[in-house]
């Protein structure tokens, strides 16, 4: 009975078979939320990175995170982004898409970039080809072996190009370029996607103060179009960008609102300068992070 | 979006618009297509030389100065095999940086296949002179042909079997290793162990495929006598002609946009991931890709040589694979068609002299081109061609932009 049952399921004559059926599923974003993490916990070796983590972007929002060393940031994008697995919690991109069991290509296809805190490009490529590769198409490796860029698509490029200012460096080694341009071609890689949220990991780290203006710039025009989370440590910059601040400490939210209610929060005084009262050496890098 | 064929220059409606960014795209274009600068006179030079031997043995008499020897011709022939051998190590090595240590058996796989059609060929005319069965079996009192002997007399399906089990324990292998996302020095030891597992297999009786002995005592291929000139000189043409079908087949994919996803698995596997690609499978495709290359080669190797043994699955074969390619220069077809010949003519001349000492030779060699020439004799060709750049002024000029380093990959 329950095969023939299954037998006619299989063959419904009104759907196609879900395996063949196209699943590329659109983000949900009724109600003006992008990202809901809830409850997250990831350990490792008994070690809790994160710790029943609660988070809520907004559609549109540009988040800052940030936190000491060690405070979770980038295992909450290795989370999200399908590169680590968590033990308890749930992270849904839009009100739809449960993107824990999803693996990394998949989620980047979900229109999720991702920036990591060391700067990777490809350097034996060419920066053409670097954004060539990032662009939002069939990743599958037929369709990429018969692969043609559309005048569409060179547009694009040449777009995403003048945003990141490398124009010039176009048919450059990725590899000749200097540490702040391997960031912004990094963060035009995830640009040439048309991604719905970018999380970036530590952007100026190593940039010089021009670099780090021009690069506060850039974030600030993404977002609106884009969400954008960005995890950082130069509070200087976080406050050029001047948005909702989150704090994490030991794997969990210590504090959120903008970065003057933030320095006046008690929990998070008295975290850093309970810390630095105990251990005198590290006040200055207490400072350092508000 | 419109599908056009791609042509940079001709798309007004772009709004890419900068001289320098136009001019570039023609000729980053230009790169991309099948035939890149070396491409196309590496073949012709093959196949030139490829005819004026053959011509030299077939049409000169033998007292003739410049008459080639029968003997040389197979022997050119197997180096051949042994170039595509190299070009399939190097196409999964140099551009995607998985470190096959046993390609070796692919070849092995693809010239038993072969093996297995010419003995079928052999018939009634074996020592036994049983019409079906092959000498080995009746020695071992087989009374029928084992199952997977059946089809192997038609040469349509032996040639099948020839590229596609070794592609099939490629996909196998692939999908296992890639899937659990092993890399490095784990999965250079795990081809390693495939190898050394089919080297103990086949030396077993049991399994059917002539044991220790393997395969031998070929008579004819397809009706044409392999000991004779023409046939020998055929299986060298055609040799050929497959080398230059797989490098410019080969040329083709790893310029298209998948061989740049597949550069990018080399040089950043999560950043490849996070972009979007599902690494595991470009891996899983090259490889099986690779593997039915070096099938192919066993299966023309096996008719000009004459024989085919489990010690061609010995491990260190297949190091001499990465060895050639090394010496030749990794990431480059030609530099592997190039490191295989070499080496390979080396190891005839020196084997002749002292043969106890080749491996001392080709691991000092393996030595010494790790520590002085890191990208191989094309690297070699490639410094001295910027140091002394005047040889060639067309290509000294487009030398200009900073992407001298793409040379490489042609
Ligand atoms: N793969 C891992 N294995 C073991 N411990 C890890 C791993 N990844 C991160 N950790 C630990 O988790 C903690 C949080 O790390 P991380 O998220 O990188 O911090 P942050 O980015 O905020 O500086 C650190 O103490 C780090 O040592
Ligand atoms: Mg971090």
């Amino acid at each position: 009975m329950s095969l023939l049952e299954s037998t006619r399921n299989t063959f419904r004559r009104d759907q196609v078979w879900s395996f063949l059926a196209p699943h590329e599923q659109q983000v949900n974003v009724d109600k003006d939320m992008i990202l809901y993490v809830e409850g997250l916990s990831v350990s490792f070796d008994g070690f809790k990175a994160l710790n029943d983590l609660n988070l809520y972007i907004n559609d549109g929002e540009l988040r800052c995170l940030i936190g000491a060393n060690g405070a979770g940031k980038t295992t909450l994008m290795d989370v999200i982004t399908g590169k680590t697995a968590c033990d308890t919690g749930s992270v849904f991109f839009g009100q739809n898409i449960d993107l824990l069991n999803k693996d990394e290509a998949e989620i980047a296809q979900l229109g999720i970039g991702r920036k990591f805190q060391k700067p990777t490009v490809f350097e034996e490529q060419t920066v053409f080809s670097n954004l060539e590769l990032s662009l939002k198409s069939d990743k599958g490796v037929l369709p990429t072996l018969w692969a043609k860029l559309t005048p569409t698509q060179l547009d694009r490029i040449d777009e995403v190009l003048t945003t990141i200012g490398l124009k010039q460096q176009c048919f450059m080694l990725a590899g000749a370029l200097s540490h702040g341009q391997k960031q912004w071609l990094e963060i035009g890689m995830l640009l040439a996607a048309e991604p719905r949220l970018l999380l970036i990991d530590e952007p100026v780290a190593g940039m010089t103060a021009q670099e780090t203006e021009r690069t506060a710039e850039l974030l600030t025009s993404l977002a609106g179009d884009h969400t954008v989370i960005v995890v950082e440590h130069d509070m200087e910059f976080v406050r050029s960008l001047a948005r909702t601040v989150t704090v994490l400490h030991q794997g969990s939210v210590l504090a959120e609102g903008t970065m003057d209610q933030i320095q006046n929060h008690p929990d998070v005084i008295e975290v850093y300068l309970g810390e630095d009262a105990s251990l005198t050496s590290s006040t200055k890098a207490g400072e350092s992070y508000l | 979006m419109n599908n056009n064929p791609m042509s940079f220059n001709s798309t007004p409606s772009s709004s890419a618009s900068s001289d320098a960014f136009n001019q570039g795209l023609a000729k980053e274009a230009n790169s991309s297509r099948a035939f890149g600068k070396h491409t196309a006179p590496f073949v012709i030079l093959l196949l030139v030389i490829t005819l004026l031997a053959s011509a030299a043995n077939l049409l000169l008499p033998e007292s003739a100065s410049l008459y080639v020897s029968t003997y040389s011709i197979t022997l050119l022939g197997k180096y051949l095999c042994y170039a595509m051998l190299a070009l399939a190590v190097d196409i999964i090595w140099g551009y995607c940086g998985i470190l096959s240590l046993g390609h070796g058996a692919f070849f092995a796989l693809g010239g038993y296949a072969m093996g297995m059609y010419l003995m079928r060929q052999i018939g009634d005319r074996g020592v036994y002179g049983n019409p079906l069965l092959p000498d080995f079996m009746v020695f071992l009192d087989w009374q029928e042909l084992p199952w997977f002997w059946l089809g192997m007399d038609q040469f349509w399906f032996a040639m099948i079997m020839a590229v596609f089990i070794p592609g099939l324990l490629a996909f196998v292998f692939g999908w296992l290793a890639f899937r659990s996302r092993v890399t490095g020095v784990y999965l250079s030891i795990m081809t390693q162990a495939l190898t050394y597992a089919l080297l103990l297999s086949f030396f077993r009786n049991e399994m059917g495929f002539g044991g220790n002995n393997g395969l031998t005592d070929f008579k004819e291929i397809l009706g044409f006598d392999l000991q004779s000139d023409a046939t020998r000189v055929s299986l060298f043409v055609i040799t050929a002609i497959m080398l230059s079908l797989v490098f410019v087949s080969s040329h083709y994919i790893l310029k298209s946009r998948l061989g740049k996803v597949v550069l990018a698995v080399r040089d950043g596997e999560s950043r490849a991931r996070f972009l979007g690609y599902r690494t595991q499978n470009y891996k899983v495709w090259l490889f099986v890709y690779s593997a039915v290359i070096a099938g192919i080669a066993g299966a023309l190797y096996v008719p000009q040589v004459g024989i085919i043994n489990p010690g061609e699955f010995s491990p260190i074969n297949s190091i001499e694979i990465v060895i050639w390619v090394a010496v030749g220069g990794r990431g480059t077809l030609i530099g592997a068609i190039i490191g295989a010949l070499l080496v390979n003519y080396a190891k005839t001349r020196f084997t002749a002299i002292m043969p106890e000492a080749w491996l001392f030779a080709l691991g000092a060699m393996f030595v010494l081109v790790t520590l002085y020439l890191p990208k191989g004799l094309m690297g070699l060709y490639d410094q001295l061609k910027t140091k002394y750049g005047t040889s060639n002024t067309e290509s000294s000029k487009s030398n200009t932009t900073p992407s001298t380093h793409k040379e490489a990959n042609e």
